[in-house]
């Protein structure tokens, strides 16, 4: 088989300078955003003692998870041996440590002291599943750069399945601990189920599977290569399996949920009467999220790299929604501190909390994903990240 | 001439303070100093859990006086903007759904033996004095709102604004999060916390506290002979406070 | 710059008496210049988690001491320019954390009700 030729994708044309530099504002405003919060406190966003993790948080999450995801493209080149995914590699890993920083960035911007980050580092309180978290998003850097490291070096290519499937198991460590943020809840009706766990990581799989084939698609498109549309297809497969099992770990918390008489209110929440969470839940996560993509992935009328890459918007889209439910509509329910009263006190501690992001919280989480491209396209001009000619890697 | 007026203002605080603690004596108010108040430069012990119990039969329903002396005490300032002011008390009322029984209480940090809030916390800065107070250390919390997410009392606030002019017994900032602290600074000098006395300076005495360890404490001797119960006794978290006629 | 900080020391020392010093601070002035940050650091920690609560090191004692008034009688936060906090730690370009928390003036019962 003959090596794959990688090079380096630099971009000349006033579009693509344009582009990049749009996205420096973005990012640009995003910080003027997260100073903004920081300068004023919080009550400038649309976060309350009720709402704690508002829409900051859910780009981050969205972002941290997809990170995870992503990479499992890499892991099945070098771990599970494909061949056909070995080009893919390289960017994989690149897009995933991108993902990584910007989550991260929009998470650590949101805190009430991101001055304090060295405090983070240097104190651990390990029964704490965020301090796991920050752990493992550390090491998780540096594994996944190792990797590269390896994958990119011939010399140290032997290694690379080694590092690969230490990776490969991290990332299920790594997103156990995101969904655990939420699952180990134990006062919330909401949360406090160890089902979110696997649910994060199937999430993870299909938000980064599909970050993946639009980054890999634009990125091949603009930088005028060839892109194998059977081996985009072949990923939306993967991608439709990940939806099923998605939809399948959703199916099971919820009917959980419907079977324990103390969780009706919440479940009629998310389900039914939750306005904003309800239309989320049903209209964007279920139908666009869920439903739409796996007919586009699974009926072959739509195997084309238009509805597939259309296909992979949608998932995206649902993910968020997904993610918003969970995080923001498992807030808005209130706790249930005396079961069986009917609770009245100023603080609106037992109705439905309102939560209405603002701009500045909406630019935050912008700018992370523009720093993600920004990274991604900074990277592959410097260094070669995407294979060069598509055909010698197919046999 | 500074000078002077310092001696003199420390002279007239110093009065005004024994004046207080004599009439409390005098007049037999519960205003107690703890005959077991440590001194100043002794650390807090694990024998002491200071705890409080509420009878909520002598809760009055439009009653805040402790909310008041909360506020005042800790110069929690408002905002006008009640989903995000701070609150380290708050009054509750409360009627049962199928018999219609009313009660009045007032929700504040629960001091659990297990809290989850310290459990959550990434870098410690909450935690549980060894006398049984939770507390955030403010110094080493990033503001991250996880306790917040955590607590089952919906006792934590984050500090939503800039602040200035706080209490220098009480010192509270921007993006941090808090919570009621049982006034460690009063009850470290033996005295009671703020909402205990403005209770019964507003006659209704509806808060005991003292040490849930001292076998002869008024508190412990009520506990014992006076049903009470804690709230969200399912997850276990074995609270200080606790409530009777809930 | 150590001069204009020993000029504020000496021309400043309200409420020292009251804290039973006088003319000197807690600790002689140049370790207190090395080591103040120690010295706060570790009572902070003593009074914080253990309930030690001894005086000598205190913040509020410094703040007490260390504090100018303006024309009117009115304190001058301690972290303003030109006062005691504030001018060494521009000068050596630290930021102080101190104050984001704590009230940078004497309490008021100690600073209004003369």
């Amino acid at each position: 088989m003959p090596p794959i030729r990688y090079s380096r994708v630099v971009g000349k044309s006033k579009s693509y300078f344009m582009f990049l530099f749009s996205l420096c504002a973005l990012a640009l405003s995003g910080l003027v955003a997260a100073h903004f919060m920081d300068t004023n406190g919080h009550h400038v966003t649309g976060m309350t003692n009720r709402v704690v993790w508002g829409l900051p948080h859910v780009f981050a999450i969205f972002l941290i998870v997809g990170a995870s995801g992503c990479l499992n493209i890499a892991s099945i080149g070098t771990v599970f041996g494909r061949q056909d995914y070995k080009p893919l590699g390289r960017l994989s890993a690149l897009v995933s440590i991108a993902l990584l920083i910007g989550g991260l960035c929009v998470l650590v911007l949101d805190l009430g002291r991101p001055d304090r980050l060295i405090i983070a580092m240097t104190h651990f309180n390990f029964k704490s599943i965020f301090a796991w978290n920050i752990l493992l998003y550390v090491g998780f850097l540096l594994i996944v750069v190792v990797y590269l490291w390896f994958m990119m070096e011939p010399r140290m290519k032997i290694y690379s399945r080694k590092v690969g499937v230490f990776a490969f198991v991290w990332r299920f460590i790594l997103t156990t601990g995101t969904g655990s943020i939420f699952g180990f809840l134990v006062a919330r009706k909401s949360y406090d189920t160890a089902i979110l766990a696997p649910l994060f990581i199937v999430l993870s799989l299909v938000i980064g599977s599909a970050i993946f084939i639009l980054a890999h698609s634009a990125i091949m498109r603009f930088g005028e290569r060839p892109l194998r549309v059977p081996l985009i297809s072949k990923i939306c497969k993967l991608l439709a399996l990940f939806l099923c099992l998605l939809f399948y770990m959703t199916l099971v918390q919820h009917l959980s949920f419907s079977y324990a008489t103390e969780r009706h209110g919440v479940e009629k929440f998310i389900l039914a009467e939750g306005g904003i969470y309800t239309f989320l839940f049903w209209g964007v996560q279920i139908l666009i999220g869920t439903l739409l993509p796996l007919i586009v992935f699974l009926v072959p009328y739509f195997n084309r790299l238009s509805f597939l890459l259309m296909g992979c918007c949608m998932v995206l889209l649902g993910g968020f929604a997904q993610l918003y439910v969970i995080i923001i509509g498992g807030q808005a329910y209130p706790l249930e501190i005396f079961p069986g009263y009917i609770v009245e006190d100023g603080f609106f501690s037992h109705s439905i909390a309102a939560y209405v992001p603002t701009i500045p919280e909406l630019f935050l989480g912008v700018g992370g994903i523009a720093l993600v491209v920004i990274l991604v396209m900074m990277v592959i001009r410097i260094l070669p990240f995407v294979e060069e000619s598509s055909s010698s890697s197919v046999h | 001439m500074m000078n002077d007026n310092s001696i003199d203002h420390y002279r007239r605080r110093f009065l005004k303070n024994a004046g207080v603690t004599a009439a409390s004596a005098v007049g037999g108010v519960q205003l107690i100093n703890f005959a077991n108040a440590k001194s100043d430069d002794q650390a807090v012990a694990d024998s002491v859990r200071w705890g409080m119990l509420v009878d909520t039969s002598k809760c009055a329903t439009d009653c805040t006086a402790c909310v008041d002396s909360c506020n005042e005490e800790h110069g929690l300032e408002l905002f006008d903007r009640p989903e995000s002011d701070v609150q380290w008390i708050r009054k509750v009322e409360l009627q049962n759904k199928s018999t219609g029984h009313q009660v009045s209480l007032p929700m504040l940090c629960q001091h659990c033996e297990n809290p989850p809030c310290v459990d959550v916390c990434p870098t410690g800065a909450s935690f549980k004095r060894d006398d049984g107070v939770v507390l955030v250390n403010k110094h080493t919390c990033i503001g991250c709102r996880y306790c917040v997410m955590a607590c089952p009392y919906l006792a934590r606030s984050f500090v939503h604004e800039n602040l200035e002019n706080q209490r220098s017994w009480s010192p509270r900032g921007k993006g941090t999060v808090e919570s009621c602290n049982f006034c460690v600074h009063r009850v470290d000098k033996g005295e009671q916390p703020a909402c205990v006395v403005g209770c019964q300076s507003d006659g209704h005495k509806a808060l005991l506290f003292g040490d849930l360890n001292d076998p002869d404490s008024e508190i412990s001797n009520r506990a014992n002979t006076i049903s009470s119960r804690e709230l969200r006794a399912d997850l276990s978290l074995n609270t200080a406070v606790r409530y009777e006629g809930l | 710059m150590i001069c204009m900080t020993s000029e504020l020391v000496t021309a400043n020392n309200t409420g020292n008496i009251a804290l039973g010093i006088d003319d000197q601070c807690v600790e002689p002035t140049d370790y207190m210049r090395r080591y103040h940050m120690d010295v706060l650091l570790h009572q902070r920690d003593e009074t914080v988690l253990k309930g030690i609560r001894t005086k000598k090191h205190s913040l509020v004692g410094c703040i007490n001491c260390h504090t100018k008034q303006d024309g009117h009688g009115q304190n001058i936060p301690i972290n303003d320019e030109g006062q005691f906090c504030e001018s060494c730690h521009t000068y050596a370009a630290v930021k102080i954390d101190c104050f984001q928390c704590h009230r940078s003036t004497p309490d008021i019962e100690v600073a209004n009700d003369e």
